[in-house]
């Protein structure tokens, strides 16, 4: 799309875009330059010299049992926050869907948990948890259940997994929402006068259609629990027991800023830029279908 | 509604109550623990009913007039540290993007597709994937411990500039020519046609900016090593020191709750334009 009417001048867009440019510049083209430029280089221990080493890092990187551990670790960790956060978002978006009373008063009390920082987030769900102190580990010890986060990689990784999601669900319970509001109501009557049940409604009609949509959320969950979970891990589980809920993010603050080696911080980076991008390139086929069919 | 089902209106109505319970049971907890005193937390299970330190608890934490194991630097401060960086960011932000979203529709110039997806690249990288280098340029810039160092690598992203693009894509073309022959010159028309018609989506932008400036964490936590302008959610985390008993747990969690207050207050108050500018950044 474009315009027809323009205005003239030789100076003035330079002058606007000028701001925006210097901080994409210094910020960052700059340091992702530095990243690609570091990742190929290695540090002696003294950080006096530098030499080029060519893809020895990234050699090195995907030589590692660590770094293919983390991989795997992050791997369960977001397909775990994706289909839970989905599933109960989607649960609680098609009840909320048929309210017809107090619909916004449920809207409300669902969407607030958008405003808590994942690190409050971590804290909250840490302080639930502790296993000297906390209270739902206390009833789940009544309970006959020994929960310990400290000890077990597994419930560490539970425990991220359900602050991750919590703080994720009003997120996907919005969009699930509009995307069933924009749904035409005759399709949902048709069916009820040919005599489809509410169950058979949904799948038939409702899900089909918000398919697009919990696409989408797919992709964006994916890219929640790569990188924006940062904060819960360091707050929740530091990346322990062991390494075991070490996740990719958190591996590179990890190496580059408490093991200082730059080398491999900086190949992990560009690995995750990598990610990043075939994640977006996902994300935007979508938007290309979504313009297209709609 | 389609038809009446009775026993299905009841599901209904208990589904998304267990569902808003379980949402926020855990700030209730938080809350009751904030109002307690530290040895009444480390009695598991602590009470769920909220005890009568909520004054006392909140002004110590308020002032850092008392702490434990960890940090005890004064909230009060921080919330103020979090504050104007949560402006800056999002004010910096549109502003920023108004202005070059601006130069690409109404303006044809050398390399302007070059420009446009030179901005929208940035749209793809979170800082949290490029944290060495990026630290590295602004401990160079000597910009650590600055308002400046919490906040301008932040405002270097792309989703405000292309949000704006799309809306003045959709800005009828009579109302620049009509500007131009009424002889109005392009900042004038900036100024007094497209700033106007843009006040909706500058709301929602402002809402999603808060919130992202308010809550980050990783970010501080790199640039930030004096407790004058440590942000308060990265404080929090600096005032849990270790083992589950040691900490004051009261105080932590008062601090959590002054943490949530404002982004949910921003949240709540601007619902409407919450929702629309979430359900419109992303498209």
């Amino acid at each position: 799309m474009e315009k027809r009417v323009r205005f003239r001048s030789l100076t003035l867009p330079w002058l606007l875009l000028a701001p925006q440019l210097a901080v994409i510049i210094v910020f960052f083209f700059w340091p992702a330059g530095q990243a690609l430029l570091q990742s190929v280089q290695m540090q002696d221990a003294f950080g006096t010299s530098t030499e080029f080493v060519g893809l020895e890092n990234f050699q090195r990187l995907f030589a590692d049992e660590l770094y293919i551990e983390s991989f795997r670790t992050t791997a369960v960790f977001s397909i775990l926050v994706a289909v839970c956060g989905i599933g109960i978002a989607l649960l609680l978006a098609v009840f909320a869907d048929r309210v017809v009373r107090g619909a916004s008063v449920y809207k409300t009390l669902m969407v607030w948990p958008y405003a808590v920082a994942a690190a409050v987030a971590g804290v909250l769900w840490l302080f639930m948890f502790a296993p000297s102190i906390g209270m739902v580990s206390f009833w789940l010890r009544a309970a006959g259940f020994d929960w310990n986060h400290l000890l077990n990689p597994n419930h560490a990784m539970a425990l991220i997994v359900m602050a991750a999601v919590w703080k994720q669900i009003s997120y996907n319970f919005l969009f699930f929402l509009a995307g069933m509001q924009s749904i035409p109501k005759s399709l949902i009557e048709a069916a009820a006068i040919d005599g489809a049940g509410p169950w058979r409604r949904f799948w038939s009609i409702v899900f089909p259609l918000l398919s697009p949509v919990t696409f989408f959320l797919l992709v964006i969950n994916i890219v929640y629990a790569f990188f924006e979970t940062f904060a819960i891990v360091d707050a929740a589980t530091q990346g322990g027991p062991g390494k075991a809920t070490s996740i990719l993010v958190y591996k590179v603050y990890y190496d580059g800023f408490k093991g200082m080696d730059l080398g491999s911080s900086a190949a992990q980076s560009v690995v995750l830029m990598a990610i990043v991008i075939a994640l977006t390139v996902a994300q935007f086929r979508y938007i290309e279908k979504k313009v297209q069919y709609s | 509604m389609v038809e009446r089902r009775p026993g299905l209106d009841l599901l209904t109505h208990l589904v998304l109550t267990i569902g808003v319970l379980i949402v926020a049971f855990p700030v209730y907890v938080t809350f009751v623990a904030s109002t307690q005193t530290a040895e009444a937390i480390v009695q598991a299970p602590m009470s769920l009913v909220p005890g009568d330190r909520l004054w006392h608890n909140y002004s110590a934490v308020l002032t850092g007039s008392e702490g434990g194991p960890g940090s005890s630097a004064p909230v009060g401060r921080m919330m103020w540290v979090s504050l104007v960086s949560a402006l800056t960011i999002a004010l910096g932000k549109i502003a920023i993007s108004l202005l070059s979203a601006f130069a690409i529709v109404y303006f044809r110039f050398p390399f302007r597709n070059f420009f446009f997806w030179s901005i929208f690249v940035t749209l793809m990288l979170p800082v949290e994937v490029r944290i060495a280098p990026t630290y590295q340029v602004v401990s160079d810039l000597g910009m650590l411990n600055t308002y400046a160092g919490l906040t301008v690598p932040l405002i270097a992203s792309a989703t405000a500039t292309f949000l704006f693009r799309q809306f003045f894509l959709t800005v009828p073309d009579e109302l620049a020519e009509a500007a131009r022959m009424d002889g109005a010159g392009p900042m004038r028309f900036f100024w007094d046609v497209l700033l106007p018609l843009s006040r909706t989506s500058i709301a929602a932008l402002f809402v999603i900016q808060f919130i992202y400036g308010w809550n980050q964490y990783l970010w501080p936590l790199l640039v930030t090593t004096d407790e004058n302008m440590y942000p308060v959610v990265m404080g929090i985390k600096r005032m849990i020191a270790g083992g589950d008993a040691v900490n004051e747990w009261n105080l932590v969690m008062a601090t959590a709750i002054l943490a949530m207050l404002p982004p949910a207050a921003v949240v709540l108050l601007m619902q409407k334009w919450f929702v629309k500018g979430l359900v419109e950044t992303e498209k």
